[in-house]
């Protein structure tokens, strides 16, 4: 573990985590509250709570419609914030957004007006999908001030030398992007993940993987491979999106997944 | 490529402008972009811009004139060079950047290329530059410039490509390449993104520029051998500013040629927050920093940091970025930002076509039209004539008529 305070390291730690994503605002801010609740109740360790923006360039169409529904109800990153205030769970909630926005809050230009909010208001983690390890010193800096986790994404292609600079940056968590692409629920787990989980096996920093990730027993056979916790996000938006019952079937997916992972840590061969 | 000393170097940044902000996935893929830059391009490693240029002369028909417009010279008197891109193969200057890649891409062991289209000029030069060496392309446009651009869908498809249409948001370029770009995310490894203007991240703004710069070296030569001297300014059209960068490069170091990039004023220069729209697309002129498909630059965008749907009755311009060296050179005051709108570049569409025998692309109608504003350029002008304009004509006649443009011949005996 790196030795930065993390507020999210501690949700990996007893058995694998599940991370279920969803938009905030999709498709207003009261069901926001509603499904955080029913997502927690169903045994979610961490949240990821989507900031939207605009041009979510490596989402895929399922999560970029549930952020044109947050846009078209009025989501803000203001609003995004008091939303995250006002939750009442006993999860960390991780910010997924992408750069513009925290680059643009507040009234100076640069990042440490957006991180010092979110610690506000009680974030405990950002991910930035389109900030790679070259960019991301002054996010860095601000989360460490704010005592933040900056997760980072390591992608399939992600080489040896990238993977440790950017394993240098992270914390919290290494977000295991499953396979090539952008978000969006998969029939099968890839094998790429397989490959991925074991190049960063060595990694004392937890593994969640993510992106394809729909039922629970991909999270059981990611946990089995070595993972430390599954992140969930279009399987749950597609509820969202459904309209129907949505609290109930977030409850009762995310209880599969949980258990889903639960299943693949006993398949884990323990150290003698 | 000679670049007036002023930068050779691989640098990811222009001042604060440009970088690298995609998503992981695609950095090794960058990584590898920028190493094939620096070796084909910069290095010239396997006589590859040997093989640029000879494609460019035999395929591409360079070099290009850069003609003495009499017409145009009388009127606002001064001497008036046309620097005439609409004559590259294809019709618009887009074809230098799409052998460049296409060509590139090739060297890199590639063997599919994707790219994304807005006035359909760069979908229809990389569909063309794919067909001549030999290599499978796919292509994304949105939804609005499909129905807006149909001559070059026709022409796209005639070279085999796929067209793929975009559906969300305004469906323009915007949209356009977010899409492209997630089809590389998911194919990076056999496929190579061929960015169609002087955007996205490092090498892209970099390298897109050196293959355009060739406009430039070929204006500087002619102007000095045709007029004796070097211009006293150079004026380009500017949507992500390929053209632009391309027109302007080799005079960069001249500190005495002052360069316009004219924007698209659209209907206005203000903004509707509250619909997120932006009836224009003058986002060096009036956008604010930010960061957008791969790099730090000049943006349409909200208070929040949202992107604004932009506007132009040219779909070529019609983006809510803009190039990041052009950001930083405006930022510099090398570069002079200016806008015209829908309506002067209509006028300026006819006037040309009138005076010169030449139709415009509604792109490079824009730089027409800023002659108008004649005094502060100075005696000596080279214009980029970035394309030529069949391709607008629907949308010209179109527009003309619903505006009262008074130059545009009259289409009611035939109905």
């Amino acid at each position: 573990m790196s030795d930065r305070r993390s507020a999210l390291g501690p949700a990996f730690r007893d058995e694998p985590a599940l991370v279920p994503y969803v938009v905030a605002g999709d498709p207003n801010q009261e069901a926001t509250k509603e499904y955080v609740n029913a997502l927690a109740r169903g045994g979610a360790d961490v949240i990821e709570l989507g900031l939207p923006f605009s041009e979510p360039i490596a989402d895929g169409p399922t999560i970029q419609n549930a952020i044109q529904r947050a846009l078209s109800g009025g989501m803000t990153p203001e609003r995004y914030l008091d939303l995250v205030a006002e939750l009442d769970v006993d999860v960390p909630i991780v910010c997924m957004t992408y750069y513009n926005l925290i680059y643009q809050y507040g009234d100076s230009e640069g990042v440490e007006a957006f991180v010092a909010a979110a610690g506000d208001a009680g974030i405990s983690g950002l991910i930035v999908p389109d900030l790679p390890v070259e960019e991301s010193d002054p996010l860095r800096e601000a989360c460490d001030e704010h005592g933040l986790d900056l997760v980072f994404i390591v992608a399939p292609t992600t080489t040896d030398e990238r993977e440790a600079k950017i394993l240098a940056q992270a914390s919290g968590f290494v977000y295991v992007q499953a396979r090539m692409g952008t978000t969006g629920a998969q029939a099968n787990v890839s094998s790429a993940t397989h490959d991925s989980l074991g190049r960063l096996a060595e990694t004392d920093l937890p593994k969640a993987v993510g992106f394809g990730v729909s039922e629970g027993d991909h999270a059981k056979e990611i946990v089995a491979g070595g993972a430390d916790g599954v992140v969930v996000g279009s399987a749950l938006v597609d509820i969202i999106a459904s309209g129907e019952n949505v609290a109930e079937r977030l409850e009762s997916k995310a209880t599969e997944l949980k258990s889903g992972a639960l299943s693949g840590e006993e398949e884990v061969p323990q150290p003698e | 490529m000679s670049a007036n000393g002023s930068d050779t170097e691989n640098d990811a940044k222009f001042g604060e402008y440009g970088g690298q902000y995609v998503p992981e996935v695609l950095m090794p893929a960058i990584e590898e972009l920028q190493s094939a830059y620096e070796r084909y391009v910069l290095e010239n490693e396997d006589d590859f811009m040997d093989e640029f240029r000879r494609h460019l002369r035999d395929f591409g028909g360079r070099p290009t004139p850069l003609q003495y417009a009499d017409a145009l010279s009388e009127r606002y008197d001064r001497d008036i060079y046309l620097k005439r891109e609409d004559l590259v193969h294809g019709g618009a200057h887009k074809l230098n950047n799409a052998l460049g890649q296409v060509l590139l891409a090739k060297y890199m062991g590639k063997d599919r290329i994707v790219a994304e289209t807005g006035a359909g000029q760069h979908g229809t030069a990389t569909a063309m530059a794919a067909t001549y060496l030999g290599i499978d392309c796919e292509v994304y446009m949105g939804r609005t410039d499909i129905n807006r651009q149909r001559p070059n869908v026709f022409r796209m498809r005639t070279h085999d490509a796929d067209v793929n249409p975009v559906d969300v948001g305004s469906g323009t370029l915007k949209e356009a390449i977010n899409e492209t770009m997630r089809d590389w995310a998911t194919n990076v490894e056999d496929t190579h993104y061929v960015i169609g203007s002087v955007v996205g991240p490092h090498p892209f703004p970099r390298m897109v520029r050196d293959f355009q710069a060739v406009i430039s070296e070929e204006a500087r030569e002619q102007i000095q051998e045709q007029a004796g001297r070097l211009p006293d300014s150079v004026v380009a059209c500017a949507g992500g500013g390929s053209n632009t960068m391309g027109a302007f490069h080799e005079f960069v170091g001249d500190e005495d040629v002052s360069l316009f990039a004219v924007e698209a004023g659209g209907s206005g220069l203000t903004i509707d927050e509250d619909e997120g729209l932006a009836p224009h697309s003058a986002s060096l002129s009036t956008g604010e920093n930010g960061v957008l498909h791969g790099a730090r630059t000049k943006l349409l965008q909200s208070e929040d940091g949202q992107i604004l749907e932009s506007h132009s009755v040219s779909a070529g311009l019609d983006y809510s970025g803009v190039g990041p060296e052009l950001a930083h050179l405006a930022e510099t005051g090398r570069v002079t930002p200016v806008s015209v709108g829908d309506d002067a570049a209509l006028e300026a569409f006819h006037r040309l076509s009138k005076l010169e025998g030449i139709i415009p692309a509604l792109e490079s109608s824009h730089a027409i039209a800023y002659l108008e504003a004649a005094e502060e350029l100075g005696d000596l002008v080279v214009v980029n004539v970035s394309g030529r304009g069949d391709k607008d004509l629907d949308t010209v006649i179109e527009e003309s008529e619903k505006r009262g443009i008074d130059a545009a011949p009259s289409m009611e005996v035939f109905e």
